[in-house]
């Protein structure tokens, strides 16, 4: 069995800033990830990044992940384990991950639980058939792989991730056929959407996907009109030829890990789902335990990466060995935070926060 | 309608142009309509031309006697919010974000497109820088005077 002082699984955006912060200090640091690449969706990100310098604001996606792959690369105390899925956690504070069809075992002083999110679902009839894709998938084939779907595709959700892939799509030469919402309003940034409507992308608003048509792979979509209270109204359908559907509604965290950890959790509709209950740096009930990233509660990249500076200080100070600088770091990714959530946007993460209590927002 | 269609109304699109004198001189206009917590345009204004409130959490606004029209903010802006439109006679010189392959050349005559993706005008490319700030191109563009507040992209066809 190996040791560590610090293992954090998950390499995304979140992880590797929890590894930055460690990197710098005397502890030893394993840092797991299932992917064979660290950067987790920071690498299929081609748009630039909001938010201020502190976030690597103006950079693209998979540039802030090679900025941040650098920063911990050749430091001695770190080792990456790539290509490993976590698979088991017990109470003594062991894992052990699947690598090569090998169980690794590995005891650490501390983890931080950077897995991520999943993807959520639709039911719709004929919704398995070929040409139905997740927008992570699209991203993966599109983006990683140079790999178009198809040369048309039908998007469905208006949040950030519908309307960023869409553009993506529209880069790569694929034919939008349309953004399909629910709501009345469309939910991601409006210069995302404003960015789609002067290319003559039509958006279907109060729409949903009533059923996919097709024999063996998808030739065509049926959708329906909403009410304002979400029923279909019958006689409003419309056929929509394409190759290809993306499904974009939203994500929900991966905290299947934490649920084996017995840590205090909370099913929080805002933050996407059930959320371990954290204190301000961001400890779960625990003491060994931190999480930080989208596992924490859905949040945009620029976040979890002040989020994971956040549980790399936590887990120091549990270590005995307090960044010397804790009090000073603690303060500046809060009000990093602050600024990142005060917005529209942040309004919905704010409240779940609420409803979570524990940490710098009890009250 | 902004956040029903993804279009903004003409009054929106008319508040964020300074006045057709100033705009005698390159001008950035800055069409950010949402509050979303992000400065690079303010931070990348080699003159101080962009301020926003509280740092990054209010809509920048600009301080058009300072500003040049260099087009940085333009290729800065993650939300391609931002062009430079100066006024020539009939004609209206825009610097605008371009972000696909292939990129437009010079001398080349492209479609001028509105902010609901309609064709509305010839639009001569005049300029393409295409390697400053990772990938994203300026193009520089001559239109008519009379498309001013209704030109948005360009479109090869």
């Amino acid at each position: 069995m190996t040791e560590k002082d610090v293992i954090i699984i998950g390499g995304g955006p979140a992880g590797l800033c929890a590894a930055k912060i460690l990197a710098d200090q005397a502890v030893s640091v394993l840092l797991i990830d299932r992917d064979h690449h660290l950067g987790g969706q920071l690498i299929k990100q081609t748009h630039k990044f909001f938010g201020s310098e502190k976030q690597y604001a103006k950079n693209r996606g998979f540039e802030i992940a090679e900025i941040l792959i650098k920063d911990i690369r050749d430091k001695p105390n770190v080792t990456t384990l790539l290509g490993a899925t976590v698979a088991g956690v017990y109470h003594d504070h062991v894992i052990s991950a699947v690598k090569d069809e090998k169980y690794l075992k590995y005891r650490a002083k501390a983890f931080i639980i950077a897995t991520g999110a999943s993807e959520k679902a639709l039911a719709f009839e004929n919704n398995d058939l070929p040409g139905i894709y997740g927008a992570g998938a699209i991203q993966t084939l599109m983006n990683l792989y140079g790999i178009i779907p198809e040369d048309e595709v039908l998007m469905v959700g208006s949040g950030n991730i519908g309307l960023i892939v869409s553009y993506q799509l529209l880069q790569a030469g694929v034919k939008v056929k349309g953004i399909i919402e629910a709501l009345p309003v469309i939910g991601g940034y409006k210069v995302h959407a404003t960015k789609l409507k002067r290319l003559g992308v039509p958006f279907y608003m109060q729409h949903t996907v009533k059923r996919a048509i097709g024999k063996e792979t998808l030739e065509a979509v049926e959708i329906v009109r909403l009410t304002d209270d979400f029923k279909e109204i019958a006689a409003e359908t419309k056929i929509i030829k394409t190759k290809a559907l993306c499904i974009a509604v939203g994500l929900s965290p991966s905290s299947q890990l934490l649920g084996m950890m017995d840590v205090a959790m909370k099913y929080v509709k805002e933050l996407g789902g059930l959320v371990p209950v954290l204190n301000e740096t961001n400890q779960t009930s625990d003491p060994h335990i931190f999480a930080c990233g989208d596992v924490s509660g859905i949040e945009e990249a620029s976040a979890a990466m002040m989020n994971g500076y956040i549980a790399g200080l936590g887990a120091l100070k549990q270590l005995g060995r307090a960044h010397p600088r804790h009090d000073e770091l603690l303060h500046m990714y809060h009000h990093e935070l602050e600024l990142l959530r005060h917005s529209s946007y942040g309004e919905k993460t704010l409240a779940g926060l609420k409803k979570l209590g524990g940490g710098p927002y009890a009250n | 309608m902004l956040i029903k269609t993804g279009v903004p109304t003409k009054e929106m699109v008319a508040e964020k142009f300074p006045s057709e004198e100033a705009l005698k001189k390159p001008k950035a206009i800055l069409e950010c309509y949402e509050a979303i917590p992000c400065n690079p345009c303010a931070t990348s204004c080699p003159f101080g031309a962009i301020v926003i409130e509280d740092g990054m959490t209010s809509i920048p606004s600009l301080l058009a006697e300072k500003c040049t029209g260099c087009g940085q903010c333009v290729v800065a802006c993650p939300g391609l919010a931002i062009t430079v439109a100066q006024i020539v006679n009939h004609k209206v010189l825009f610097k605008i974000p371009y972000e696909f392959t292939p990129y437009p050349r010079k001398g080349e005559i492209w479609k001028g497109l509105n902010r609901r993706g309609e064709i509305i005008c010839e639009a001569e490319i005049q300029n393409v820088i295409a390697n400053i700030n990772a990938k994203t191109a300026l193009v520089t563009v001559i239109i008519d005077r009379v498309h001013l507040y209704d030109f948005a992209t360009i479109k090869q066809l």
